[in-house]
């Protein structure tokens, strides 16, 4: 199934400004032929990526998150790409503990001049979530009693 | 166990040159204790050292911070004052660390799911057997490894890893009851969507009262919690599943490469919600990506402090 002829899913794409948004940028100017899922986030660095807006967004109701920054050693500040793989990674590798399909989440490294491989990310990373389906909800639990430890000590009479 | 006596000592002879020595004492009846704040010879004199000692004292070092303090841990308590260390949330020369090798505490939620206990009278310990009688005259035999916490079932640290004064003599053949935590196995039998399932329906019963939160030693930001902040605003007060499980997952990831594995915060937890869950399968996905453990090396830097330019275990994804 392409992304490019079904319904559309809720993809998020956090971008750094120095490489990934200007190769999407690129990409777009050459109007290169992409699927349209995707939201797109600037980001000043993916330094900045908080693995916690990733969480915050599966659970908003998200069906992918696409995190895009520049290749390690080209950095505009030298080292936040390099934060960023081990906390990306930590999440990536964490999501399965929480029930959700490791693949829903990626990571990777595009240059600004990098327009076809931008197409190429983003297009794999569609068709990825699209095999993968709607993300599980958190819906409310209607019948769900409050329930307090048992045998709760309080304080002796 | 070492001897009582001996650990007072070794407070009385901290007690001059520090604000307080936190200890233990007796809780409101014989299987709960509470911190003690020793200051004097009277607050010495109420100091306990059983099983019961199970509270990390270690979550009242940053508090304060910038004065001399004593404090007495276990083997595992030591780890989260080795963390500490590590990441400057503490002085060395701050705190007086009195270390007593520990052979297990035992876990009121354990106890509690054998008998009510909020009609406790007396707990008699003889060798690995409990007698707790309760106020109506009944009396309950337990094992004690039947009523430890998992984290004593599985500890590797009996003897502190850091201390200015050792009390006792450190244990020195120590197998633990069990590798790994038995629920975390089960947990990982688990497919996707029954994990997912399984969250749900315990994360809907949080209370968000943060009782979690506010007993680990490694939260510390105190007001500054995301959670609570309005700027930026990333949480709601509403009580729904969504937010309720992100706190935890604020929680978790907050201590990637930093958690202790203590368990104050199922401790803690008023609901019952296997909250320390999160974080033994977190330290699992650290330790298998960054061979690291939190807390046992007091000059280490904490992975997600730090890179390196090839990471040796993740790899380049090619598209
Ligand atoms: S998260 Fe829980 S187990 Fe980890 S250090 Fe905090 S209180 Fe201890
Ligand atoms: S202690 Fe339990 S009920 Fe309270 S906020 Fe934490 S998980 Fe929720």
């Amino acid at each position: 199934m392409s992304g490019m002829d079904v319904k559309e899913l809720r993809i998020i794409g956090f971008l750094c400004n120095w490489c990934s948004y200007g190769g999407a940028d690129s990409a777009g100017v050459a109007r290169y032929k992409q699927p349209t899922d995707m939201r797109i986030i600037r980001l000043p660095c993916t330094g900045r990526m908080d693995p916690l807006f990733v969480l915050k967004a599966l659970l908003g109701g998200a069906d992918g998150v696409l995190v895009s920054g520049c290749h390690p050693f080209d950095c505009h500040y030298t080292s936040g790409n390099f934060y960023a793989r081990r906390r990306l990674q930590v999440l990536k590798s964490y999501l399965p503990v929480l029930g959700i399909h490791e693949d829903r989440f990626e990571y990777t490294w595009v240059s600004a001049s990098e327009a076809a491989k931008w197409q190429s990310v983003v297009t794999a990373f569609t068709d990825r979530i699209h095999e993968l389906g709607p993300a599980p909800r958190l819906l409310e639990l209607e019948d769900m009693p409050l329930r307090f430890k048992e045998g709760m000590d309080i304080w002796p009479s | 166990m070492a001897e009582l006596n001996e650990l007072r000592e070794a407070v009385a002879k901290v007690l001059p040159d520090v604000k307080h020595v936190i200890g233990w004492q007796r809780g409101y009846h014989a299987v709960r204790s509470s911190p003690l704040f020793i200051r004097n010879q009277e607050d010495l004199d109420k100091l306990i050292w059983d099983r019961t000692c199970y509270q990390n004292l270690a979550s009242y070092l940053t508090s304060t911070r910038g004065e001399r303090v004593g404090i007495i841990v276990k083997g595992c308590d030591s780890r989260s004052v080795n963390q500490l260390l590590q990441e400057q949330l503490i002085n060395r020369e701050d705190v007086v660390v009195i270390g007593v090798p520990c052979t297990g505490v035992i876990s009121l939620d354990k106890i509690r799911a054998k008998f009510p206990i909020n009609r406790v009278k007396d707990m008699q310990v003889e060798g690995d057997e409990l007698t707790i009688a309760t106020r109506d005259g009944e009396e309950h035999k337990l094992n004690r490894w039947d009523v430890a916490p998992d984290k004593c079932l599985a500890c590797k640290y009996p003897n502190p890893l850091i201390f200015d004064t050792h009390v006792g003599e450190p244990i020195e053949t120590w197998e633990p009851k069990q590798g790994l935590y038995a629920r975390d196995e089960e947990f990982d039998q688990k497919s996707l969507d029954e994990r997912f399932e399984f969250w749900r329906r315990e994360m809907s019963r949080c209370i968000r009262c943060y009782a979690c939160r506010n007993a680990c030693p490694m939260c510390v930001c105190r007001d500054h919690c995301i959670a609570e902040s309005r700027q930026p605003h990333y949480q709601s007060q509403e009580a729904d599943v969504r937010e309720k499980f992100f706190f935890q997952l604020i929680h978790a990831m907050h201590l990637a490469g930093r958690c202790t594995e203590c368990g104050e915060c199922e401790r803690a937890c008023p609901m019952d919600i296997p909250v320390l869950l999160f974080k033994t399968r977190m330290g699992k996905v650290v330790k298998d990506l960054f061979d690291y453990e939190a807390g046992v090396d007091q000059t280490a830097v904490p992975p997600l402090l730090t890179f390196q330019a090839e990471e040796s275990n993740i790899e380049e994804k090619e598209w």
